[in-house]
C-alpha cells in the first residue's frame, strides 16, 4: 500500500514529504443530446500535474481562472474521484482506500473555501458549525466537552466565544472567514487546504486572515496548499509556489527563487501583469501585456500547451509536452526554450 | 484644462428596515478634461453608489439623491428630467460595469446592442451604424469585427465581453466614462489587457475616466489623481504620486501598510486595518474612521473633521494629518 516516487519534486531541505501527487488527471466529460447522452468531448480540467509538499510547509498553487488549481485541490480532498494519477497522504495512496480508512485520513485533511457567505449553512448557529466535524467523526462525543472546545477555537481565531450562539448573517465576511477557520481546525487536521481563502474579503480585512492563518501555521505546525491568484500575497505567505496554466504545473520554485528569478515565459507574463501599489514603481515598469487568452480545456493546443501565446516558441513546442526539469536546485520548468 | 465634471455635495441615502443608509454622505470632487481620476475604497464605503448617483441609476426606493449637485458640462445632472437623462446616459457619459455578462442583454446580439445605442442617440441608418460597430470592435482589438457583430454575448469570453462594453461605452464619443470596477471579474494577464486598452483609448481619443476600484495597484498604474472613500465619504484627495507617497490620513495610511507588495522584501508580518468598517445605519457626528484609529484624539468623537489642505492640491479629513505624515516619514 505504500509508495514512494521515485522522482522528488519537494523542497530540497530536510523534513519528511506529507503529500505527493503524481500524475493527477482529472477529465470531466461533455455531454451532448437530452434524451441519448453521448460524450462528446472531456475537459481537461487537470491534467498530469506533479508536486510534493512536506510537513509544516505552505505551497503556493497559482494560475488564472480555469487553469486547474481549484480541482486539484478538491482532488486531494477527495471531492472529485480523479481520472488517473496518485494522491499519496502519509505515503498512503488515497484512492487505494475504501470508505472507512478514508473517512479516517479526512480527520487530517480540512477545507478552507472561499465564499464566506455561501460555504457557512445559515440555518444552524456558529457553535454547531464548528461542532459539527467533532460529532460526526466522533472526536468529541460530549456535548458538553464539545460546546468547551468550540469556544476555545472561536477564542483561538480571534472571535469572541459568545459568537456561538449566533448566525452566520450576523457576521461580517472576515467574521465567518474566521467561522470557517475555526470548523476546519476543530478535527486538528495536519493538512489544511485553503482554496482562494482570502479572495472575498476587503483588502484591510485580508492582512487580519493572513496573519490569523500565519499564526495558526506556527501554533499547530500546520501543513498548507494555499490557492489563490493573488501572487503577492502568495509571495507573502508560501514557502514554495507552484504555477500552473491550463491544467499542468509549467513552473515549481522556492517563493524567492521564483519571484526573483522566474524561469517560464507564462510565470514571467503573470508576474509582469501584477500592478504594484506604488505610481513611481509602475511608472517604470514595461508593461508587456501577454496577448491572447486562455485555450479551451475541451480542445488544448497540441504540444505545450503555452505555445500560442508565447514569445519564446519554435516549432519543436507545438510537438512535444515538455516535462517539469529541474534547472537549479528545487526549481523546475516546464519549458524546452529557457 | 477645463473642469470637464464637478460633483458638490452629494448625498445619496437608503431606506431600509434597519434605518437610513447614508450610503454616500456629502462628496466633493471634479473631473476635468481628459484626466483620469480613481475612487477608491473597499466594500460599502459608497464609491459604486456615487458612480450610480451621478448617471441617476438609483432605483427608489429604497435609493434616492437627496442633496447635492453633479455638475457636467453646465447642466446640473440630478435635475435633468427622466427624458433629458436619457440623452446623457450611453451619450455624453459612458458607463462600463464590473460584471460584463450581466450587464450585456445575453438574448441580443453584440452588434444589435452597439447599433441601438448609436441609432438612438445619433440617428444615424443602420448601415452607418454597422459600420460605426465594426469600426468600434475594430478600435478595442477584437478579431474579425464582422463576424462577432453576429454573435451573442455567451459566445466571448469574460475579457472579450469587457472590450464589448468600452465599446458600447466608447460608441457615441462620450466626453466622460465612468468605469465601476472594470476588472475585478478578469483575471490579471487579461485585466492588464483592459487596463492597457482603456488608457490608451481614453489618452488618444481625449476622453476622462472615472475609475471605481478597490484595487490600490490598478489605481497607481492609470490615475492621475485619488479619491479615497471610508463610509460614504471623502477622506483623502491628492495626486496618485502625493496619495501613494505622503499619505496623510490614517485609513489611507494603513490601506497601502496592510498589502503586501511584490517589489519589497517579504515582511514577517503584515500590519491589518483592525476591527471591521462600520454600520452605516449607527454613524455618529464624530470621525468614522476612528474606532480604528491609531492617532484618534477626543475631538474625533465630536466632530467630522473637514478636508483640510496639507499641500497643493492634496486635503485630507483628519485633525491629525500632521502625526500621520511625521510617522510615515519615519517609516520609510
Amino acid at each position: 500500500m505504500s509508495a514512494v516516487p521515485a522522482q522528488s519534486f519537494a523542497a530540497p531541505h530536510a523534513g519528511d514529504i506529507l503529500l505527493s501527487v503524481r500524475g493527477l488527471k482529472m477529465h470531466f466529460p461533455v455531454y451532448e443530446g437530452a434524451l441519448f447522452r453521448k460524450v462528446i468531448g472531456y475537459v481537461k480540467a487537470v491534467d498530469g500535474v506533479d508536486f510534493d509538499i512536506r510537513r509544516g510547509e505552505t505551497l503556493g498553487l497559482v494560475g488564472e481562472s480555469g487553469c486547474g488549481k481549484t480541482t486539484t485541490g478538491r482532488c486531494i480532498l477527495q471531492l472529485e474521484r480523479p481520472s488517473a494519477g496518485q494522491i499519496l497522504f502519509n505515503g498512503r495512496n488515497l484512492a487505494d482506500l475504501d470508505r472507512n480508512q478514508l473517512r479516517g485520513i479526512r480527520r487530517h485533511i480540512q477545507v478552507i473555501f472561499q465564499d464566506p457567505y455561501s460555504s457557512l449553512n445559515p440555518r444552524m448557529k456558529i457553535g454547531d458549525i464548528i461542532g459539527e466535524p467533532m460529532k460526526v467523526h466522533g472526536t468529541e462525543p460530549d456535548a458538553a466537552k464539545r460546546d468547551r472546545r468550540v469556544r476555545e477555537l472561536l477564542h483561538t481565531v480571534g472571535l469572541n466565544p459568545r459568537f456561538a450562539d449566533r448566525y452566520p448573517h450576523e457576521m461580517s465576511g472576515g467574521q465567518r472567514q474566521r467561522v470557517g477557520i475555526a470548523r476546519a481546525l476543530s478535527l486538528q487536521p495536519e493538512f489544511i487546504v485553503c482554496d482562494e481563502a482570502i479572495s472575498a474579503l476587503d483588502v484591510s480585512i485580508q492582512a487580519q486572515i493572513i496573519n490569523l492563518l500565519e499564526d495558526l501555521r506556527d501554533q499547530f505546525n500546520l501543513t498548507y496548499l494555499f490557492i489563490a491568484h493573488d501572487l503577492s500575497v502568495v509571495r507573502h505567505l508560501c514557502h514554495r509556489v507552484a504555477v500552473m496554466y491550463l491544467g499542468r504545473v509549467v513552473e515549481l520554485a522556492e517563493c524567492d527563487e521564483l519571484f526573483d528569478n522566474p524561469m517560464h515565459p507564462y510565470t514571467r507574463a503573470l508576474l509582469n501583469a501584477v500592478p504594484i501599489p506604488d505610481p513611481e514603481v509602475e511608472a517604470s515598469r514595461p508593461h508587456q501585456v501577454i496577448q491572447g487568452e486562455v485555450p479551451s480545456p475541451i480542445n488544448p493546443p497540441s504540444g505545450c500547451v503555452f505555445h500560442p501565446r508565447c514569445t519564446l516558441a519554435v516549432e519543436g513546442c507545438k510537438k512535444a509536452v515538455p516535462g517539469l526539469r529541474e534547472l537549479r536546485r528545487g526549481h523546475w520548468v516546464a519549458c524546452t526554450e529557457v | 484644462m477645463a473642469t470637464l465634471l464637478e460633483v458638490d455635495n452629494l448625498q445619496t441615502q437608503f431606506l431600509t428596515s434597519a434605518g437610513i443608509v447614508k450610503a454616500v454622505d456629502g462628496i466633493s470632487y471634479d473631473v476635468e478634461e481628459g484626466e483620469t481620476v480613481a475612487i477608491v475604497g473597499e466594500s460599502g464605503c459608497g464609491k459604486s453608489v456615487g458612480a450610480l448617483s451621478i448617471m441617476r441609476l438609483i432605483p427608489w426606493p429604497p435609493g434616492r439623491i437627496i442633496g447635492g449637485a453633479v455638475r457636467f458640462q453646465g447642466k446640473d445632472l440630478v435635475k435633468l428630467s427622466d427624458a433629458e437623462m436619457r440623452h446623457v446616459r450611453g451619450k455624453e457619459i459612458g458607463m462600463v460595469f464590473q460584471e460584463p455578462m450581466t450587464s450585456l442583454n445575453p438574448v441580443l446580439t453584440i452588434g444589435l446592442q452597439i447599433t441601438e445605442t448609436v441609432r438612438h442617440h445619433l440617428g444615424v441608418t443602420q448601415e452607418e451604424a454597422d459600420k460605426r460597430a465594426i469600426e468600434l470592435l475594430g478600435l478595442v482589438g477584437i478579431s474579425e469585427p464582422e463576424r462577432r457583430l453576429k454573435q451573442y454575448p455567451h459566445h466571448l469570453s469574460g475579457g472579450m465581453r469587457q472590450r464589448v462594453m468600452i465599446a458600447l461605452a466608447l460608441s457615441c464619443e462620450p466626453k466622460l466614462i465612468i468605469a465601476d470596477e472594470p476588472t475585478t471579474a478578469l483575471d490579471v494577464t487579461i485585466q492588464a489587457q483592459i487596463l492597457e486598452l482603456m488608457k490608451g483609448l481614453t489618452r488618444r481619443l481625449g476622453v476622462a475616466l472615472i475609475v471605481i476600484t478597490h484595487n490600490l495597484g490598478v489605481v497607481a498604474r492609470y490615475a492621475d489623481r485619488v479619491n479615497v472613500m471610508y463610509a460614504g465619504k471623502i477622506v483623502e484627495r491628492g495626486r496618485a504620486h502625493d496619495i501613494y507617497h505622503r499619505p496623510s490620513h490614517p485609513y489611507t495610511l494603513a490601506l497601502l501598510k496592510s498589502v503586501p507588495r511584490m517589489d519589497q522584501p517579504r515582511k514577517a508580518k503584515l500590519d491589518p486595518v483592525e476591527g471591521q468598517p462600520p454600520d452605516l445605519t449607527r454613524l455618529d457626528e464624530g470621525c468614522s474612521f476612528r474606532p480604528r484609529c491609531r492617532f484618534k484624539v477626543e475631538h474625533c468623537e465630536r466632530e467630522f473633521p473637514p478636508l483640510n489642505s496639507v499641500a497643493p492640491g492634496h486635503v485630507a479629513a483628519c485633525f491629525e494629518t500632521a502625526r500621520v505624515v511625521r510617522l510615515e516619514k519615519v517609516a520609510s
